[in-house]
């Protein structure tokens, strides 16, 4: 079963040809000495490579990449040092379930075990944080272990694949031809969801007075955007959404309650908690999410849509498991259901979005980060915003305001500072039609900044907005609650001068440092269309708010801007 | 609560080390883990036994389905299933003691595999309650070393897993 003639490469041709049948037009990576042949044929190749700086940054990249356009992102580095580096990424791709294959060279196969130069076992070491990996032992498995590894990364619960490539490998001549289908008798992924599940999520809607939808990345993965709001006009429940969740619904849209959890809206949270029936989509019941787990959704009975049956009552106990693909079960769904009577119900959501709306004090001396995140939104509007980790992940979750899915690409499970600026290269990289702004902190930007090299050489016009507090912020907070005001080791103030620093590698440098002068700022990063840095230096001990103390209710919920 | 999987694998080199990984990464436990190739040379058969309660084993079951070289994996329920288990026993014997211990390996079932001036290895093939019971009666003798294989299962009659 395979397409077309058999024909006599080396192995890292036959790498080259396995990318091009899989429809890649583009790699992220880093070379070294044992991907050296691969290099060797990549560079008569039509296969654009992106050169990035470090190779956490490839992974980064081709995450970015994955998560904007839908298809799978693919990194290379060299062995040891090349492959180690890759792990953040990796592991970062894995916790957001995003389609992700990574190439490392690896020692000749001779020497593996040997503590040869520059060897590691990275299949051993990522055998924890991807879905599946490789370690090749004869050239001519590799059609068929690249065949299955994109089909592995794509598929079902899509995640990373790696696959490890000892350099003899590389250059060992093979009888090249593609499969055209993969054998795998041990993963078989559900995609259409039972029928019977189905009609019985449907009764469970139907008797149901106090509906409430949490959908997650999932439903972003499975392009189900449009399907979810369709469901949800259909059964008229209003819908929150994870982090990674954020665009499956307009944050404009009537029903949309945004966030919830630690740092979600008051009333999303109260919905929840008072809710008696529970939907969730994609979603998986992190810690972040649910707060005091034997408190969450207290008078919910549970329908749960995942396509990874081991999510299923993994945290909470789910009445109606629903397992497959959420656009198909959504839609069938929708077919099934009628509106339930939650007229009383989106009267008292109403209530509780005027009583409590997500709010900051406006000041008119310093600049308010939540000001910024506006202003971002209204000059970009409809961009692509990937963010780093701390407080700026969270104001800019809960302030700008999005329209459609995978416009907002962030590190939700693992929480990787760092990964913002490259993913945001990626993403541009992906989507050249859209304006791609990193929303950083002035703490995780300098975990790779070094990518302004990348930005600038490859001529991709990302623009970061650093909301610069001069702290770690997030960690900050947290000293400011719970530690007493003790800050330790969170000053990072003065630690560069961003404005120079984009200037020395060749991007465009700016600078707000009053209100007035936030939005022009942007305004001319956007107009310039270069890569660029806008350094806002913001209040340094503004808080995110409102918040869920960890280990409380997600009721319990507190507006620190009182 | 014990359980008995009977788990289909890939025969490849590093499923071991995933299904290991798993169990120590969830921290999931296991009491053994006995592994070998089946009546299809590309198919390896794991019997493991775990404890915990019923949503433990509900996740183990789901996480080992989500490696793509796991195959099949089922619950071998006690009453349906046979058992078994190897052990090897160094015993401390000299004249004196010799007889009283082919007696109780005797009785059983259990067969001297090596007879030493200072000691005989017996061989013991039986379910967990088998092998723990002639453990306790070797004791007195003073037991210098024990090796147990893990338990195997299959299912009566001819259902396969
Ligand atoms: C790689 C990594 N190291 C440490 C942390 C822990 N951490 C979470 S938020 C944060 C502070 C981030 O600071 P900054 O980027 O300036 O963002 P801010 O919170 O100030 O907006 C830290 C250290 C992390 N998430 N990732
Ligand atoms: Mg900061």
């Amino acid at each position: 079963m395979t397409t077309g003639s058999t024909e006599k490469v080396n192995g890292a041709r036959a790498l080259i040809k396995c990318l091009e049948m899989e429809g890649v037009d583009t790699l992220f990576g880093y070379p070294g000495g044992q991907i050296i042949p691969f290099y060797d044929e990549l560079y008569d190749s039509d296969l654009r490579h992106i050169l990035v700086r470090h190779e956490q940054a490839a992974a980064h990249a081709a995450d970015g990449y994955a998560r904007a356009t839908g298809k799978t992102g693919v990194c290379v580095s060299t062995s040891g040092p090349g492959a180690t580096n890759l792990v953040t990424g990796i592991a970062t791709a894995y916790m957001d379930s995003v389609p992700m294959v990574a190439l490392t060279g690896q020692v000749p196969s001779s020497m593996i075990g040997n503590d040869a130069f520059q060897e590691a076992d990275i299949k051993g070491i990522t055998q924890p944080i991807t879905k599946h990996n490789y370690l090749v032992q004869d050239a001519n498995e590799l059609p068929r272990v690249m065949k299955e590894a994109f089909h592995i990364a794509s598929t079902g619960r899509p995640g990373p694949v790696l696959v490890d490539l000892p350099k003899d490998i590389q250059i060992s001549e093979i009888d090249f031809s593609y499969p055209d289908k993969v054998e795998l008798r041990g993963y078989k992924p559900t995609y259409k969801g039972n029928l019977q599940q189905v009609k019985r999520a449907a009764e469970e809607i139907a008797k149901a007075s106090r509906p409430i939808i949490y959908a997650g990345g999932g439903v972003i993965t499975s392009n189900a955007a449009a399907e979810l709001v369709r469901f949800a006009e259909t059964i008229m429940a209003p819908v929150t959404t994870t982090l990674t969740g954020i665009g499956a619904i307009p944050t404009e849209h009537p029903l949309n309650l945004g966030m919830l959890g630690m740092h979600g809206t008051k009333y999303a949270n109260y919905a929840i908690q008072e809710s008696d029936l529970l939907i969730a989509v994609g979603a998986r019941f992190d810690d972040r999410v649910t707060g005091k787990l034997e408190s969450f959704a207290p008078n919910a009975r549970v329908i749960h849509i995942d396509i990874d049956p081991a999510e299923i009552s993994k945290n909470v106990p789910v009445n109606i498991p629903i397992v497959g693909d959420a656009k198909h079960i959504l839609k069938a769904l929708t077919k099934y259901v009628k509106c339930c009577n939650s007229e009383l119900w989106l009267a008292k959501i109403i209530e509780w979005k005027t009583e409590y709306p997500l709010r900051y004090r406006k000041e008119s001396d310093v600049i308010k980060p939540q000001f910024v995140v506006e202003q971002i939104s209204e000059v970009c509007k409809d961009a692509i915003v990937v963010t780093e980790v701390g407080q700026h992940q969270m104001w800019a979750a809960q302030y700008f305001k999005f329209s459609e899915p995978r416009t907002f690409l962030t590190s939700g499970g693992l929480g990787t500072m760092g990964y913002g600026y490259p993913a945001a290269i990626g993403a541009k990289v992906g989507r050249p039609d859209k304006l791609v702004v990193d929303i950083s902190g002035d703490g995780s930007f300098q975990m790779n900044s070094q990518e302004l090299a990348t930005a600038v050489q490859n001529d991709i016009p990302v623009i970061a907005v650093i909301l610069n507090n001069g702290y770690l912020g997030m960690v900050r907070q947290w000293q400011e609650l719970f530690f007493d005001r003790r800050y330790s080791c969170t000053d990072i103030s003065g630690s560069v001068d961003f404005v120079k620093l984009a200037e020395a590698y060749g991007a465009l440098g700016l600078r707000a440092e009053k209100p007035s002068e936030v939005r022009p700022a942007i305004e001319e990063a956007v107009k310039s269309g270069r890569p660029a840095v806008v350094d806002v230096i913001i209040e340094c001990e503004a808080n995110v708010s409102p918040m869920v103390p960890a280990g409380a209710a997600i009721n319990e919920i507190l507006d620190l801007e009182d | 609560m014990k359980h008995t999987l009977a788990v289909l694998v890939e025969n490849r080199s590093g499923v071991l080390s995933r299904v290991a990984g798993l169990f120590s990464r969830r921290g999931y436990n296991i009491d053994s883990l006995a592994v070998g190739v089946t009546e299809d040379p590309d198919v390896s058969r794991m019997t493991i036994v775990v404890h915990g309660d019923d949503s433990v084993l509900e996740q183990v079951k789901k996480q080992l389905n989500k490696l793509v070289e796991v195959i099949k994996v089922s619950d071998l329920a006690s009453e349906d299933t046979v058992g078994r288990e190897l052990a090897l026993f160094k015993v401390a014997a000299d004249e004196n003691s010799r007889a009283e211990i082919m007696q109780i390996t005797d009785i059983f079932r259990a067969r001297i595999v090596d007879v030493g001036p200072k000691s005989v290895v017996v061989e013991v093939t039986g379910d967990e309650d088998k092998i723990l019971a002639i453990e306790t009666l070797l004791q007195k003798f003073g037991i210098k070393e024990m090796v147990r294989t893990g338990k195997i299962a299959i299912s009566r009659g001819s259902k396969k897993v």
